[in-house]
């Protein structure tokens, strides 16, 4: 296995050049575009034997991959912030139509105030389109799950579209060391088989029709199937990379969580941080754990009930706001409605927003949390609202 | 070896981000781990710039800016002054581009309890690539005075990184700084 230094970006355009994609149609946006950019290169160059569709904007990015998936063709693109949220009037289409299109999201804040930077505020509003969502926290993991990505979505259970979604900047611009597999290898682990519905002349299919209302319900009843089904494929798909390859990440990812009182809930890039703050803690005497989110949708319930049975008080650090919700952060509205139907059973929980538009994330900021979890655990009341963390309020 | 972090600071154009990257890069082909990333600005030719560097044998977590360096690297003289130094730890080490000497340098920084290097690099990419582009000869300081990365490793990433009409005056330019770079 070559170890190379990439950045995250490059990584996830080896893995899609690892994973043999057909058909790439990507419009370049900050900070997604040097992803963009590599997979040209790689098909100018020969290095990667695919059609690079040039196109006018992310929606025709994702129609003409909805149209290339419906073919038969493996499909990938890269995207983020303002180019993915207009990609998901197509991106809804595409789960709808249950093809397995595999998305890059340098996930970066949305407009306005225009930034650059990064936060999950785009990935968010995707989480109700059907499309499998991973969160990474390294450009080694980003490159594997790219791959586990297109095996996910091309199984017969899900047949979904997938993202797998890495932090603007923090991910996407740093470079660092990735183990990258030959295409022969990956190829056995995804081999190219359309499995999905495709338009073929010897069989011909329509796609893409009325939905009267006695039929809509089902077919949108069948996309929650598929993703709920997609969990155990996840779990299933990543054991058996595990087992080839030698790394695997679980749906989600305990750290320190044997014997832990209080636990933090966090996802992407900063949950490497948070890491390191639970270290500090640990040295402090604070019992505390963390647990990393690896798989968004679908949320991985059983997993983290189990993780979570006996805790005291959990943090979920969110690096998105839902405005006007009971909790501003997306993944503390799921761990909430998570306990809904055995509120006995569930830790206290406080929720936090941190690294909205890139404001640095120190390990003295989860640190600060930390030591206010343990805290709650005594006994001081939680907020009832989202907590903010580096804000100038 | 424990983790060790490295500010550089220059100015747009300078190459700044580009040098984070090849020591990353080459401490990464040593089978090392490492990060390297700019400080994510709107980047402008002139103006300040900053890039970081982690190195370490272990598998590294932590994703914030680096605030109290071990090292900074200062590729541009004028820049020089207290804020430079801010956060770095004492007994750190700060290597910059300059015609002074190691305590004209402590003085501007207004530290005495760190160590400094110079060299002047500016005069060597001048006379190696004709152009103020001081990144790969302040390279050759930082493998000399630091022994983090093999100056092999770091020749080897400058071939890949640099221009392909500019490698043998780039790679002169490091084994110059390399030669040239005093410690005090």
């Amino acid at each position: 296995m070559p170890r190379l230094a990439l950045t995250t970006n490059y990584a996830v355009a080896h893995a899609a050049k690892d994973s043999d994609v057909d058909v790439i149609a990507a419009y370049p946006i900050t900070p997604s575009t040097p992803a963009a950019e590599k997979l040209a290169e790689f098909a100018a160059n020969g290095e990667i034997d695919a059609e690079y569709i040039h196109v006018e904007s992310e929606h025709s990015a994702a129609s003409a991959l909805v149209g290339a998936s419906a073919v038969g063709a493996r499909t990938f693109t890269v995207t983020a912030s303002q180019g993915l949220i207009y990609m998901s009037e197509v991106l809804y289409i595409a789960s709808g139509l249950r093809l397995p299109i595999v998305l890059g999201v340098a996930s970066r804040a949305l407009s306005a105030p225009l930034s650059i930077w990064g936060d999950m505020h785009d990935i968010a509003v995707l989480r109700d389109a059907g499309i499998v969502t991973y969160f990474v926290s390294s450009a080694q993991e980003a490159y594997d799950t790219v791959i586990q990505a297109f095996k996910v979505a091309e199984d017969p259970r899900v047949h979904l579209p997938a993202i797998v979604d890495y932090d603007g900047f923090v991910l996407s611009h740093v470079t660092e060391p990735v183990e990258t597999l030959e295409k022969e290898e990956v190829l056995k682990f995804i081999p190219k088989k359309i499995t999905w519905n495709t338009l073929n002349p010897k069989n011909p299919i329509s796609m893409g029709t009325v939905g009267e209302p006695d039929w809509y319900y089902e077919f949108k009843y069948q996309q929650q199937v598929a993703m709920e089904n997609a969990l155990k494929v996840a779990e299933e798909v990543d054991e058996e990379f595990g087992k080839v390859f030698g790394r695997k990440y679980g749906v989600v990812e305990p750290f320190m969580m044997e014997d832990a009182e209080v636990a933090l809930l966090a996802y992407g890039a900063h949950a490497g941080t948070a890491r390191v703050a639970v270290e500090r803690a640990r040295k402090e005497g604070i019992k505390v754990g963390l647990v990393r989110l690896k798989l968004w949708r679908p949320f991985p319930v059983p997993h983290l009930k189990k993780l979570f049975d006996g805790i005291s008080v959990v943090g979920v650090l969110d690096r998105a706001m839902s405005l006007g919700a009971p909790r501003q952060g997306p993944v503390a509205l799921d761990l909430m409605a998570m306990y809904a139907s055995d509120p006995s059973s569930a830790p206290k929980m406080a929720s936090y927003t941190i690294g909205i538009g890139q404001r640095d994330v120190r390990v003295e900021d989860i640190l600060y949390i930390i030591n206010q979890l343990a805290e709650f655990a005594k006994g001081k009341e939680i907020p009832e609202r989202t907590i903010p963390i580096g804000l100038r309020e | 070896m424990s983790l060790i972090e490295i500010r550089w600071h220059g100015r747009g154009g300078q190459g700044a981000v580009t040098a984070s990257e090849i020591v990353a890069k080459a401490a990464i082909s040593q089978g090392k781990y490492a990060q390297a990333f700019p400080s994510f600005g709107v980047e402008r030719r002139g103006a300040p710039v900053e890039a970081f560097t982690r190195i370490d044998d272990k598998p590294i977590y932590i994703r914030s800016k680096i605030y109290e360096p071990d090292i900074i690297v200062v590729l541009d003289p004028t820049l020089l002054g207290p804020q430079l130094a801010q956060g770095l730890k004492e007994n750190g080490l700060a290597i910059v581009n300059t015609d002074k000497s190691p305590d004209e340098v402590r003085k501007l920084l207004g530290r005495d309890d760190v160590r400094v290097a110079v060299v002047d690099a500016t005069k060597i990419a001048l006379e190696t690539l004709k152009r103020p582009i001081v990144n790969t000869a302040i390279l050759g300081a930082f493998v000399k005075v630091t022994g983090l990365v093999d100056l092999e490793k770091v020749l080897e990433a400058v071939k890949e990184k640099v221009p392909p009409r500019t490698v043998e005056a780039n790679l002169l330019a490091v084994k110059r700084a390399y030669e040239e770079v005093v410690a005090g």
